[in-house]
């Protein structure tokens, strides 16, 4: 059993955790994530890496409870526990993965954006933090769709720069993240390097928007999985016309390679017009992130 | 009762759910033999001198031994017998292709049928676990700390010998449950789980051997950090062959076509079949399973259960199918249509990206190639369309690379198996093993079982000498 030390709600109908894991806590790195299930008949659902204490042998968990899972999950308090909790599964992320001193020197001369959309916040920051111990400043685009729903602002300001944009305008700037991302392009910002992670219907969108401005881009997939180690292929997707398993090739991928639609459309595989609520439930628990299309993100 | 004026020519039939039953269920099709039906069928066994049963397991049971025992009514010493050689016996015997092991060289054979082996060891076994009789454990200790990946049928078996001669083992499993393929790929109505595959399981835990799951060798922790930090002395890897194989023809992304690992596991593990758990599975109206092998029959008798009409598609004629004749021959009696030499060339779908049908071509044999089997050649201007919702490709696995590709020093070959002795299980790394699907790319849990038992005697040689 894996004990929850601390559980709380944070912004909106996102909640986080703190989960004993000393396995987890002494491997993992930016960008890799983990499998839990609550108990015997529970799904195993992917949850993204926010933050880790080696030491205290702890990992921090972000996720978005949705529909009808959202009474299970909003129960779960401290000295509860999971039944399992597997992990760091998938690739860190390219730009954490060395601490490599001419590798750091060579991070430190790019200008680096991460565009954060939704929970996408939650496996932005340990990305954002670790680039900071290491020297390294970057900028943060965190993007909701309305105030209630930003995402670990306070957190993210003291390890980045950070730009807030809702797309009601309640708060921050005005607008999409791909509106942020051009208006401060124009405001005279450079990038050479963006991560972007959120829904996938943004992540789609973002993209287009940095191929224009020449812009190499990484986005994290996170498609319906099963075992997280490569072993159904449920999350294949298809990178470059190449069959690419999120799980073990993946998370990260070169987003100007992602065929998105095709990925959408097999997010939509376990909706049926009768079942939609109830599916979209079980939809919502397989992705970290939200399709865009599922209610995942909502 | 079994019937004393049979012919001894021929086994004591087994008896079996009805087809039109078990087709909607998930429960164990094959019943297995009574007390007095066991006592008949070892009456068949002629004792041979030179037993070559024994030559054709993969692990030596002392076959004409346990059978002897039986004969006598003495199970609980059938059971010592076949425990000195195998620690999963429910399970092999309900799952090892016998009539290519020790069933095919049985003297019987050769005018009539051979001997049941597979379906006594089976009985047997299911006495000790129902009679509570438990192996025997190790009486020495050695303090040497061993680290086995994997808990499935190599790991278990590596482990459980390497317990009985009283090492200190510790089974890391990726999953969250022990057995590996026992529990995510077979089902339930060819090897029930808590019945059967649990207590193997516990008995191997009974031995002494530790279980730690949700470790993913590779990613949770690396062999260098085992054997240098954990104080593991030495490793072996029994990871399997777990990544599927799909065709690479279009259409292969549409929603509606699964591995069949992914179908399997989320009903086998996942217990997607079951009301009471949470894992989603697509009920299909109509099912397309393309290939021959167990996990082809598995995949096709399992979407029959969940409603479906199933329809395999082979590429060669029924004398090539590789697997177990008693599959086939259940996967028939429950309504399974085979579509033998018949080809995928491209899986239809709707515009919402659904599969709604199969484009097949028709094969015929040609020359043999390299396996000795004739190799299918398309028929020209055959093609045709099978309507379906599902496709489920079961077409082999290879090894996951996880383990390889994050441990300096130990060789692969061109397929990313494993490079290992076919003795000792010795790789190129000092201290680590490797067997099973890990190292022969994807087999049968009995060859893994063969596998892990040399690298346990290779561990322990290893071990000594250190």
């Amino acid at each position: 059993m894996y004990r929850i030390l601390e559980a709380r709600n944070l912004a909106g109908p996102n909640y986080e955790m703190i989960v004993e894991a000393p396995r987890v806590a002494a491997r993992c790195l930016p960008g890799q994530f983990i499998i839990v299930k609550l108990d015997e008949t529970a799904e195993r659902i992917p949850l993204t890496i926010t933050d880790y204490d080696r030491e205290k042998g702890t990992v921090e968990i972000v996720f978005q409870p949705v529909g009808l899972s959202t009474s299970r999950y909003k129960e779960l308090k401290a000295g509860d526990a999971f039944m399992d909790f597997v992990g760091p599964l998938g690739k860190p992320s390219d730009l954490c993965e060395s601490e490599d001193p001419e590798a750091i020197a060579a991070l430190k001369k790019k200008k680096i954006v991460f565009v954060a959309g939704g929970v996408g916040a939650a496996p932005i920051y340990p990305q954002a933090k670790w680039l900071h111990e290491h020297g390294i400043q970057s900028d943060v685009i965190i993007g909701a769709r309305t105030k209630e729903l930003v995402l670990l602002e306070e957190r993210m300001k003291k390890v980045a720069n950070v730009y807030v944009t809702t797309d009601d305008g309640s708060y921050g700037r005005n607008g999409m993240v791909t509106k942020c991302l051009e208006d401060l392009i124009a405001e005279g910002h450079t990038y050479d390097h963006c991560v972007c992670i959120g829904p996938m219907i943004m992540m789609k969108f973002l993209c287009l928007t940095t191929k224009a401005y020449g812009i190499h881009t990484v986005v994290s997939m996170n498609p319906i999985m099963v075992d997280g180690t490569g072993m159904c292929g449920a999350c294949r997707i298809m990178v470059n016309n190449e069959v690419k398993f999120a799980c073990v090739d993946g998370p990260e991928f070169d987003g100007h390679q992602v065929d998105f639609d095709l990925a959408m459309k097999r997010q939509t595989l376990y909706k049926t017009q009768e079942g939609e609520a109830f599916l979209a439930w079980k939809e919502g628990k397989s992705h970290h992130g939200g399709c865009g299309n599922c209610g995942g993100d909502r | 009762m079994a019937d004393v004026n049979r012919s001894m020519l021929e086994r004591v039939p087994v008896r079996e759910q009805d087809p039109k039953v078990r087709a909607t269920s998930f429960d164990e099709v094959c019943l297995g033999y009574q007390e007095e039906e066991a006592i008949a069928e070892s009456q068949r066994c002629l004792n041979c001198k030179n037993p070559q049963c024994v030559a054709g397991c993969p692990v030596s049971i002392h076959i004409p031994e346990f059978i002897h025992a039986v004969k006598e009514k003495d199970f609980s010493r059938a059971y010592d017998v076949i425990s000195e050689s195998s620690s999963l016996p429910a399970v092999c015997g309900r799952v090892c292709p016998q009539e290519r092991q020790c069933e095919g060289k049985c003297i019987r054979g050769k005018k009539g049928d051979p001997v049941s082996i597979g379906k006594l060891e089976r009985f047997v076994a299911d006495w000790a676990r129902e009679n509570g009789k438990k192996m025997h454990c190790a009486a020495r200790k050695t303090g040497k700390k061993v680290a086995v990946i994997g808990a499935g049928p190599a790991g278990l078996t590596c482990a459980g010998d390497l317990a009985k001669m009283g090492y200190d083992v510790t089974i890391f499993e990726a999953l969250h449950k022990a057995g590996g393929v026992l529990v995510y790929g077979i089902p339930e109505f060819r090897l029930p789980k808590d019945r059967v595959v649990a207590k193997e399981i516990e008995n191997v835990r009974c031995l002494g051997v530790k279980i730690e799951t949700n470790v993913i060798v590779g990613r949770s922790v690396s062999i260098e950090d085992l054997m240098n930090k954990e104080g593991f002395e030495a490793v072996f890897i029994g990871s399997g062959a777990g990544l599927p194989m799909f065709m690479n023809i279009p259409g292969e992304q549409a929603k509606g076509v699964y591995s069949a690992n992914e179908f399997l596991t989320r009903n086998n593990l996942m217990k997607a079949y079951r009301e009471d758990y949470d894992t989603p599975i697509v009920r299909g109206k109509k099912v397309v399973v393309v290939g021959g092998g167990n996990v082809a029959m598995d995949a096709a008798r399992t979407a029959l259960r969940l409603g479906a009409e199933v329809h395999i598609v082979y590429r060669r004629s029924e004398q090539e199918l590789p697997a177990r004749a008693e599959e086939v021959h259940h996967a028939k009696e429950e309504g399974i249509v085979f579509n033998l030499l018949t080809n995928p060339v491209r899986i239809l779908s709707d515009e919402q990206d659904n599969v709604c049908g199969i484009r097949c071509i028709r094969m015929e044999l040609g020359e043999p190639d390299a396996s000795g089997r004739r190799s299918p050649c398309p028929v020209e201007g055959s093609e045709f369309e099978i309507a379906c919702d599902t496709v489920i490709m079961a077409l082999g696995t290879r090894p996951n690379p996880l383990i390889s590709s994050t441990t300096t020093g130990l060789d692969i070959n061109r397929k990313k198996c494993i490079v290992a002795s076919e003795e000792d299980g010795k790789t190129s790394l000092d201290g680590v093993f490797a067997g099973g699907d890990a190292v022969s790319g994807a087999a049968t849990v009995i060859l893994a079982m063969g596998a892990g038992r040399k690298a346990a005697k290779g561990i322990d040689a290893y071990l000594r000498a250190k």
